[in-house]
């Protein structure tokens, strides 16, 4: 357990939230560059889409992992939201809306332990709530015409499985990697890496 | 390459409105279109957004590449409700195993379909005629935004096309050092892993050390913030907003009056 | 807010009082930093007064603690990022409390680069400071011709070169009317004439009223700007003080041998010896519009290639041409069967990157972009596990280069926490590892002292002199002085776009 960290953002928080967000809207570019003849495959296997689901969500955990401040998930899934709205750009301004609520999901998550825990339990309840967020969205707004049965309610389940484990599980290691390379030094979750 | 510059004609009337405008316009638009299912409604939108194309500046020819993507989504989206459609009323037009197409699903996937487009374009038009910038200038003079986070995220995003530029030089510095994938799919994901990986560490660094320039430029002084680059938002920029979600009720109302009208929950 | 941004604030209409400062002195009592994880102190036991209005040249070898004394005087080494020692005061107050009267350059322009557009970069500084707006734009601009800026206020700051981007820094700097100046290497990586013209850019914005503190290896060129010499010891402390003329007088021969760029003790050539061999490396009428202009050469075996020219005229595209790593937009690449053995029909650029990087080594212009590991043995062992000699091969080499660029005792170290000098030297060791034929480096000496850049004058004579190729873009008058056999210059292309 860590002190609260509910002070004033600090200029450098500001940022690192927000190129977080940056270099995976970049890693997401270069990934469709790279994969861009699989990509197509994805879209029409409805069950590798969820299931990939987590992937995207990565962001906003680690955001909140990593600067350990109350907004900083909601923050670092707007600013991704608003660069996959401003590359990719084809599904216009639902994306930040979409960013918003997915961002609500994991903020809740660290909101919920009062921003004092940042471990893996933390770490998997926040991807399972971004995960959620994402999950109704769909449910409602893009998926309403399909069966309820054998597709609404299974793509839901699976996005959350996805996010919890990509995203949560994902975002976790990644602190971790990170912060073994030095670049989180100025941030309590690399200062951890002197105490273990 | 990536670009962020907008790619519209900047002196079109509606392009030149204030972006916090024209982005509430976008999401006005938008919400109230996601709230039916029917192909008539969306119909109406896009006949309506294409007739208003050129008062954005913006050429047929860009949107098209731009909302190109949007077509393997419609394809998706039929492969998924033959797989899947919840409603399989009307005449029976293909029936193979687990494929049952009826009409009722054809209109389904047509009302899927136009939704999408019409609920993407308005964000699209925007992306494209809207400067990074003006959009944070806007956030912060007229929506009230913290200028902390506002300019705070504009700088990130300046590094959008460095970070682009970054991941070649990434990708060519392991080609000199020796280092590439070839053919193996799974060479190439662990590749790509390391890459991204890299890209990251160096954009934290890079962030890092531009929060501190940034604050050697007083970005953290106490002083308050003036502004070099005014945006105004005026009485045409309200009625932009408004216009919006004059034009998509009026959309909704029509299917509501043909009977088309299929609510999104219920 | 904005509303109370327009306005005009009182303070503004006493300017001078309160811009510029009436006093901007400097007091070090026993300062000391250490970098969080680093066991050496990067500046230890400083004791130093800097009087109102002096113009200070700080020396140092690299990696003696120049770039972070800086910081500390900016106010921007947080007490997150290290251990502190002593006191480091500005007008009697802590630096941060004094920064909106310190304005700093530091050694790397492109991440101090906020904005988009250049004019709204300059005038990011004038924002946070309150300026009301109609006084902001004379300043961008006033500021933007005083450094000699090629481009509008609308050009995008992705767009610029290496040097341009320099350039715009120092405008974003100047804008803010500094009294205290800090100046870490500000002519790094500009040409010749851009360089002068900056000296000269800053020269016309000092008065009595301005304090500077600058940060640069080539003295000769920076000693018109300074009236006082201090010179950092590597192990902590002050270990020269004074008079530009005192200071060399009494201690120059020992300075020079110490690493520092003392003026009047040259360094002789080392031109090749025997005629230049076999052709390795053709460039036909090569161009990539619009970062390079149409441009022939030809690289020969047991030769030094200098290329150079003005900022921002597509050398460093150039060399990632030569170097195989970026395709050709018009013309093409040839290398010779000396080079390329069975692969010479096919450019480099599609060459399988083991066998590119056993024939051709790259040196970036920016260090970073090129470490892969994380730590600087790894860095180096990289390129010979990969060429598959055996561990005691590799081992021999590592530190043979470690020894032979000082970098031994940072073997553990995390490349990118490495000074600017370090890890220059760093990147150039890498593609010296593996010994290729030809080797490609863009500014390699760039930010090097005097002792660390003549031992890459003789690494890189050594292998030429066996053979081997090198192609230096550079902006380093005196590097090609010592090593070019041949030099090709790039020019601007008439028209601009
Ligand atoms: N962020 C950092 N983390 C850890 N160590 C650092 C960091 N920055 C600098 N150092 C170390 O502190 C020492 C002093 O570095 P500094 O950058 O002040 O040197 P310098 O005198 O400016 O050298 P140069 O002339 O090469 O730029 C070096 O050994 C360097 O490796
Ligand atoms: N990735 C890129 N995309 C587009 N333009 C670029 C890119 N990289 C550089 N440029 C532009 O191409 C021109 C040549 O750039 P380059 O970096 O090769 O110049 P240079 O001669 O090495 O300059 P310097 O001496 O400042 O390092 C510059 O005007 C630059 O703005
Ligand atoms: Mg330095
Ligand atoms: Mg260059």
């Amino acid at each position: 357990m860590t002190t609260p960290t509910t002070e004033r953002w600090r200029t450098i928080d500001v940022i690192v939230a927000a190129v977080i967000a940056v270099a995976f809207g970049v890693i997401f570019w270069a990934w469709g560059l790279l994969w861009n003849v699989a990509t197509p495959a994805f879209t029409f296997l409805p069950a590798t889409q969820a299931i990939m689901y987590g992937v995207w969500l990565i962001p906003a955990v680690l955001g909140g992992l990593v600067i350990r401040r109350p907004g900083a998930a909601l923050f670092c899934e707007a600013v991704a939201a608003t660069v996959s709205a401003l590359l990719g750009s084809e599904w216009g301004g639902i994306t930040i809306l979409q960013g918003l609520i997915q961002g609500f999901g994991a903020e809740a998550a660290f909101a919920a332990f009062r921003y004092r825990s940042f471990r893996l339990p933390t770490a998997l309840i926040a991807g399972a709530l971004t995960g959620l967020g994402a999950a109704v969205f769909d449910f409602f707004v893009w998926n309403g015409a399909y069966a309820l049965g054998s597709y609404r309610i299974p793509y839901a389940l699976l996005t959350i499985v996805s996010a919890t484990a990509i995203a949560g599980v994902g975002a976790w290691t990644l602190t971790r990697a990170l912060a073994r390379t030095g670049v989180l030094d100025r941030f309590p979750a690399g200062r951890e890496r002197t105490a273990i | 390459m990536i670009s962020l510059e907008p790619v519209a004609r900047p002196e079109a009337p509606l392009a030149r409105r204030n972006p916090v405008a024209k982005l509430a316009a976008a999401l006005v638009f938008s919400v109230v279109l996601i709230a039916t299912l029917d192909p008539v409604a969306p119909a109406i939108a896009i006949a309506v957004e294409l007739a208003l194309l050129p008062l954005f500046g913006v050429r047929p020819r860009v949107l098209a590449r731009r909302a190109a993507p949007l077509l393997v989504g419609a394809v998706g989206v039929l492969v998924t409700l033959v797989l899947f459609a919840a409603d399989r009323s009307g005449r029976i037009l293909v029936e193979a195993g687990p494929i049952l197409v009826t009409s009722g699903v054809l209109i389904t996937a047509l009302g899927l379909v136009l939704r999408m487009f019409a609920v993407a374009l308005p964000g699209v038009v925007v992306v494209a005629t809207t400067d990074p910038t003006d959009l944070a200038d806007a956030l912060v003079q007229n929506a009230k935004v913290p200028a902390r986070f506002a300019y705070g995220a504009l700088a990130a995003f300046r590094l959008v096309p460095l970070l682009g530029q970054e991941w070649q030089m990434i990708s060519m510095a392991r080609r000199a050092r020796g280092i590439d994938a070839g053919r193996n799919p799974l060479t190439r994901l662990r590749l790509f892993g390391s890459t991204a990986f890299t890209l990251l560490v160096g954009a934290i660094r890079r962030g890092t050390r531009l929060a501190v320039a940034m604050d050697a430029r007083g970005f953290d002084a106490a002083t308050p913030r003036s502004v070099a680059r005014r945006q105004r938002f005026g009485t045409a920029d309200g009625l932009l907003v408004a216009g919006a979600a004059v034009l998509s009720g009026a959309a909704l109302a029509v299917s509501i009056a043909l009977g088309t009208f299929r609510p999104l929950i219920g | 807010m904005a509303g109370a941004a327009h306005r005009a604030p009182t303070c503004w209409q006493r300017p001078r009082d309160r811009e510029w400062g009436p006093v901007s002195a400097v007091r070090l009592r026993g300062f000391g930093w250490r970098h969080a994880g680093r066991k050496r102190w990067a500046v230890r036991e400083l004791d130093l007064r800097i009087e109102h209005g002096e113009r200070v040249l700080l020396l140092g070898a690299s990696g003696a603690g120049k770039s972070t004394l800086l910081a500390a005087l900016a106010g921007l080494l947080p007490d997150d990022s290290g251990e502190r020692e002593g006191s480091v005061e500005i007008n009697g107050r802590d630096p941060r409390a004094a920064r909106d009267r310190v304005g700093s350059l530091f050694q790397d322009p492109e991440t101090q680069l906020v904005m988009a557009r250049c004019g709204d970069d300059v005038a990011f500084g004038l924002e946070n400071r309150g300026l009301p707006a109609e006084h902001i734009w004379p300043r961008v601009d006033e500021a933007l011709r005083r450094v000699g800026f090629r481009y509008g206020r609308d050009r995008s700051t992705a767009a610029l070169s290496g040097g341009e981007q320099q350039r715009l820094a120092l405008a974003g700097v100047l804008a803010l009317r500094p009294g205290l100046l800090l100046l870490d290497e500000p002519t790094a990586n500009l040409d010749p004439a851009g360089a002068a013209l900056v000296r000269d850019t800053v020269a016309a914005a000092l008065d009595a009223d301005t304090t500077l503190v600058l940060v640069e290896h080539r003295v000769a060129e920076a000693l018109p700007l300074v009236d006082r010499v201090v010179v950092l010891a590597p192990g902590g402390g002050v270990q020269a003080d004074g008079t530009p003329e005192a200071v060399f007088a009494a201690h120059g021969a020992a300075l020079a041998a110490e690493g520092v760029w003392v003026p009047g003790h040259p360094v002789p050539p080392r031109q090749a010896t025997a005629a230049p061999g076999e052709v390795l490396l053709a460039a036909e009428r090569l161009a990539l519009p619009p970062r390079l202009a149409t441009v022939s050469l030809t690289v020969r075996a047991g030769e030094a290639l200098a290329v150079h020219g003005p900022n921002g005229t597509g050398k460093s595209t150039l060399a990632l041409l030569l170097g195989g790593l970026l395709a050709p937009g018009v013309g093409r690449v040839t290398a010779t069967a000396a080079l390329a053995d069975g692969d010479a029909r096919i450019p480099p650029h599609r060459w399988r990157a083991p066998a590119l990087a056993g024939r051709i080594g790259s040196v970036f212009q920016d260090p970073e972009h090129q470490f892969v590991t994380s730590t600087v043995a790894d860095e180096l062992a990289l390129g010979p596990r990969r060429g598959g000699w055996t561990e005691p091969e590799v081992r021999t080499t590592v530190e043979a280069l470690l020894d032979r660029l000082r970098l031994t005792a940072l073997a553990g170290a995390n490349p990118y926490t490495l000074s600017g000098g370090e890890a220059r030297r760093l990147s150039v060791a890498t593609a010296l590892a593996t010994a290729p034929r030809l080797l490609v480096c863009d500014e390699p000496t760039f930010g090097q002292d005097r002792r660390t850049w003549w031992e890459l004058v003789e690494l890189f004579a050594e292998l030429r002199d066996h053979g081997h190729a090198l192609v230096a873009v550079t902006h380093d008058t005196e590097f090609i002085a010592a090593l070019a056999d041949r030099q090709v210059r790039l020019e601007h292309p008439a028209t601009l776009p």
